[in-house]
C-alpha cells in the first residue's frame, strides 16, 4: 500500500465536478438538501459562537460534509454510529433532529440528550445515533462493541465509528483495528482525515500522511477516497458495509477531507497551524463538496439555479427555526444535575 | 443450604446469569485459562461456548471499550481483568466513558456492564502485581463500585452487578476466595438495594471495612474479645454510592472507630469512612480519636521479608483496637 495520500491530500486536485454514477436525480437532490443542512446549520453555530449564545466548546464540520452525507446513504436505524468532538455532520447526515442539536448546543431541556452534553455529546437512537464524545478515539472500541453486539444479534447490522487522523494517534486504535480483525466485527471504521489535529498538520505528527495504513497492518479492508466526493464515499463506503453486513468482517475508510474552520470554534484561524497558510485554505475550498455536486447537477442532470436556490432558502429556513425554537426552550431542571447520575433502583426507565 | 468456597460462588452467578439471560456474556483476558482467575470462571466457555466466553487479546482499553458498546446496544457484559492493576490501562473507559454514558447523553441509556478487577497481592508479586485501587474508583459519580468480603456476598453482589443497568465495578480479592459460607439458592437482586451489613455485632468499637478487611477486622473481633473487648463489625459491600447510616449509628453507639482498608491513606477510603461518621457525630460522642489502617504510604515490595510488614495483619489491627480503647 502507498502511504502516501499524493494528489489525495493536494488540494489543486480533485476540485472537478462530482462523477454521479447511476445515482438517481433525487438521491443526489437529497445528498445535496443534507450537506445544505449541515453547511447552514454549523455557519449558525458559528454565529451564536460569536454572538455569546452558544459557550459549550464547538467543533465545526463545515467543507466535511460530504463524509457522512456519504456513508449514511448506506445506513438503516438499527445499524449504529458513534462519532467524537466533530460529530454535527455524522448526526445530521442520519436525519436527526436539527431542532434537538441547536437546543442541545444551548444547553435546554429540549436538546438531543435534554441539554446535558452539549455539542460534544449528542444522542439520537431513533436514527442510529448512539453517541459522540470528546475523548479522542474513545468511540473507537465502543462503535466495534456495538459491532460486536450486532453481530451477537444475527441480523446483518452494522457499526460505524467515525474519528479523525489524530484518533489514529491513540492507542486504542490499534488495539481496537486488531480486535476487530480478529473478532471479525461488523463494523466500518471511517478515519475522516482533514490532515490536521487540533494545531498540528499530519506531516508533524506521522511519518506518512496516508492512515489507512494502520488498518491494512491488521488485514482488514480499507479504502482511501475522496472525502469532498459524497459520490465516491457512498461508493466506498457502500463496499465495505455491505461486506460487513455479510458477515465478511471490519472495513475501514479512509475520506481525506479538510475543515474550513479551527479546530474548536467559529474562526478560520489560519495561523494556528504550524503548516496552514491562508492560501491552503483558499484553495481547499475550491475543492467544496457542495459546490462539486451541484456542478455536476447542473451539467449532467439539467438542474436549475433556481432548483438550488429553493433548496438553499429551505435549509436556511430550517436552521434559522431551529435556533429560535431552542431559544425559547427551557434549561434543564435542576433535579436532573442528580438524577442521570444513575438509573433510578438500576433500572433504566 | 449449600457449603460454598467465594471463588465458586462467583461462577455460581456467572451460572445463574447466563442461564437466565441469552444478553449476558463475559470477556478478558485468561477466561479460557485454567489458572487466570483462580476457580472462578472454571469450565464457562465449555459450557456456554467461546462466543459468550470470550478470551481477548491483551488488549485491556479495547477489550472494555468493546463491552461498553456492546452494553448499549442491550447486552450484559463482564469485562474480567484478572489483575487491577493492568486494568488502569481501561481506565478512560471506565472513568470517562461507562461512568459518565448515561448522565451526559441525559438519562435516556446506560452502559449495563460489569468491570470484574481481581485484586492479587501478596506471595513476592510486586508493585505492579498488587494494587488494591477500589478508592480511585469509587470517587467516580455514575460508576457503581461493590466489593464483596463473603461468599454470599460475592455470588449475590454479582448477580446484582449484572441485573443492574449502570455500569458497575465488581472487586473480588483472591485473598477471600476459600472464605467459605452456608449460601441460599441464587436470586435476583436488585444492587440499588445494597446496604452496609454488621457482620458481628457489639458495643465497644466499630470496625468498618470493605472486601477482605472484613474477614481480617472479623479475625480482630475475635483476638480482642480475649481482652474482653466487643465489636461491631460493619461491612460496607458498596463503595458508591456510598451509604453512610449504618456507620453513623454503630459510632454513636460505640463512640470509637477504626477504619481498616487495604490501600493507601491518603484520599483513601478508610478516610472516608472516618469522615461520615465525622460529619454526623458531635465532637463530645466521641470516646477515643478515630484511628485508620492502611497499607505504609509505599508500592508493594517484592522481598517476602518487607513484604510481611506491608499488609495489615490481625494482630496488628487488635493493638491499634486496644490502643484506641485506651482512649
Amino acid at each position: 500500500m502507498n502511504h502516501d495520500l499524493g494528489a489525495l491530500a493536494d488540494p489543486a486536485c480533485y476540485t472537478g465536478p462530482t462523477v454521479l454514477d447511476n445515482w438517481s436525480t433525487q438521491s443526489l437532490l437529497d445528498a445535496m438538501k443534507l450537506m445544505l443542512r449541515i453547511r447552514f446549520a454549523e455557519e449558525a453555530v458559528a454565529d451564536l459562537i460569536n454572538s455569546g449564545e452558544a459557550k459549550c466548546p464547538c467543533h465545526l464540520g463545515i467543507g466535511q460534509e460530504a463524509v457522512a452525507v456519504g456513508i449514511s446513504t448506506h445506513l438503516r436505524h438499527s445499524d449504529r454510529v458513534f462519532g467524537g468532538h466533530r460529530s454535527h455532520t455524522h448526526y445530521l447526515a442520519l436525519g436527526a433532529s436539527l431542532d434537538k442539536m441547536m437546543a442541545e448546543i444551548l444547553g435546554k431541556v429540549t436538546g438531543a440528550s435534554r441539554g446535558m452534553g452539549g455539542s460534544m455529546h449528542l444522542f439520537a437512537p431513533e436514527v442510529g445515533f448512539h453517541g459522540s464524545v470528546p475523548i479522542v478515539g474513545a468511540t473507537i472500541p465502543i462503535a466495534a462493541g456495538a459491532g460486536l453486539a450486532a453481530k451477537m444479534d444475527g441480523r446483518g447490522d452494522v457499526a460505524i465509528g467515525y474519528f479523525g487522523d489524530g484518533a489514529c494517534e491513540e492507542g486504542v486504535m490499534h488495539e481496537t483495528l486488531n480486535m476487530a480483525a480478529v473478532m471479525k466485527l461488523p463494523v466500518v471504521l471511517v478515519a475522516e482525515n482533514n490532515l490536521y489535529s487540533s494545531h498540528l498538520d499530519i506531516g508533524l505528527r506521522q511519518p506518512a500522511n496516508s492512515v489507512g495504513r494502520f488498518a491494512e497492518a491488521n488485514q482488514i479492508v480499507t479504502r482511501v477516497v475522496d472525502g469532498n466526493d459524497v459520490v465516491a464515499v457512498a461508493r466506498a463506503a457502500g463496499e465495505l458495509i455491505d461486506a460487513a453486513r455479510q458477515g465478511e468482517g471490519p472495513g475501514f475508510l479512509e475520506a481525506v477531507t479538510f475543515r474550513w474552520r479551527g479546530h474548536v470554534g467559529p474562526n478560520e484561524d489560519i495561523d494556528v497551524g504550524v503548516q496552514r497558510a491562508p492560501e491552503i485554505l483558499e484553495a481547499w475550498k475550491k475543492r467544496d463538496p457542495i459546490a462539486r455536486l451541484w456542478k455536476s447537477l447542473k451539467s449532467d442532470r439539467g438542474a436549475t439555479v433556481e432548483v438550488f436556490r429553493a433548496m438553499e432558502a429551505a435549509a436556511r429556513d430550517q436552521v434559522k427555526a431551529a435556533v429560535e425554537t431552542a431559544r425559547a426552550a427551557p434549561y434543564p431542571e435542576q433535579a436532573s444535575l442528580l438524577d442521570f447520575v444513575y438509573a433510578p433502583m438500576g433500572v433504566t426507565v | 443450604m449449600t457449603r460454598l468456597a467465594y471463588c465458586d460462588a462467583i461462577r455460581e452467578a456467572f451460572e445463574y446469569c447466563m442461564d437466565k439471560d441469552e444478553k449476558v456474556f463475559a470477556i478478558g483476558q485468561g477466561l479460557w485459562s485454567p489458572w487466570y482467575v483462580g476457580r472462578s470462571m472454571d469450565n464457562l466457555d465449555k459450557r456456554y461456548g467461546k462466543a459468550r466466553v470470550i478470551d481477548t487479546p491483551v488488549s485491556e482499553q479495547a477489550t472494555t471499550g468493546i463491552a461498553v458498546g456492546a452494553s448499549l446496544l442491550g447486552y450484559r457484559p463482564v469485562v474480567i481483568h484478572p489483575r487491577m492493576d493492568f486494568m488502569i490501562l481501561a481506565t478512560d473507559q471506565i472513568v470517562n466513558q461507562a461512568a459518565k454514558w448515561r448522565h451526559m447523553l441525559g438519562g435516556k441509556t446506560s452502559p449495563s456492564m460489569v468491570i470484574r478487577g481481581i485484586i492479587n497481592r501478596g506471595g513476592e508479586q510486586g508493585a505492579q502485581h498488587s494494587q488494591a485501587l477500589h478508592s480511585w474508583y469509587a470517587h467516580i459519580p455514575g460508576l457503581r463500585v461493590v466489593m464483596p468480603a463473603t461468599a454470599s456476598d460475592a455470588r449475590d453482589l454479582l448477580i446484582g452487578a449484572i441485573q443492574c443497568d449502570d455500569p458497575v465495578l465488581y472487586i473480588d480479592d483472591r485473598w477471600c476466595y476459600e472464605h467459605e459460607e452456608d449460601v441460599s439458592p441464587a436470586a435476583d437482586i436488585t444492587l440499588a438495594s445494597i446496604r452496609p451489613t454488621l457482620r458481628r455485632e457489639g458495643a465497644d468499637i466499630t470496625l468498618a471495612a470493605a472486601g477482605y478487611s472484613v474477614l481480617l477486622a472479623l479475625d480482630v473481633a475475635e483476638i480482642v474479645k480475649q481482652d474482653g473487648i466487643s465489636c461491631d463489625v460493619i461491612d460496607m459491600r458498596m463503595l458508591n454510592p456510598i451509604d453512610p447510616a449504618l456507620v453513623r449509628s454503630s459510632v454513636a453507639k460505640t463512640g470509637r472507630l477504626v477504619a481498616i482498608d487495604g490501600g493507601w491513606s491518603n484520599c483513601g477510603f478508610a478516610g472516608e469512612l472516618i469522615a461520615l461518621a465525622s460529619e454526623s457525630l458531635e465532637p463530645g460522642q466521641w470516646k477515643a480519636r478515630p484511628q485508620r489502617v492502611t497499607l505504609p504510604d509505599s508500592p508493594a515490595p517484592t522481598s517476602k521479608h518487607l513484604e510481611a510488614s506491608y499488609y495489615p495483619t490481625a494482630a496488628g489491627v487488635a493493638e491499634v483496637v486496644r490502643r484506641s480503647m485506651r482512649g
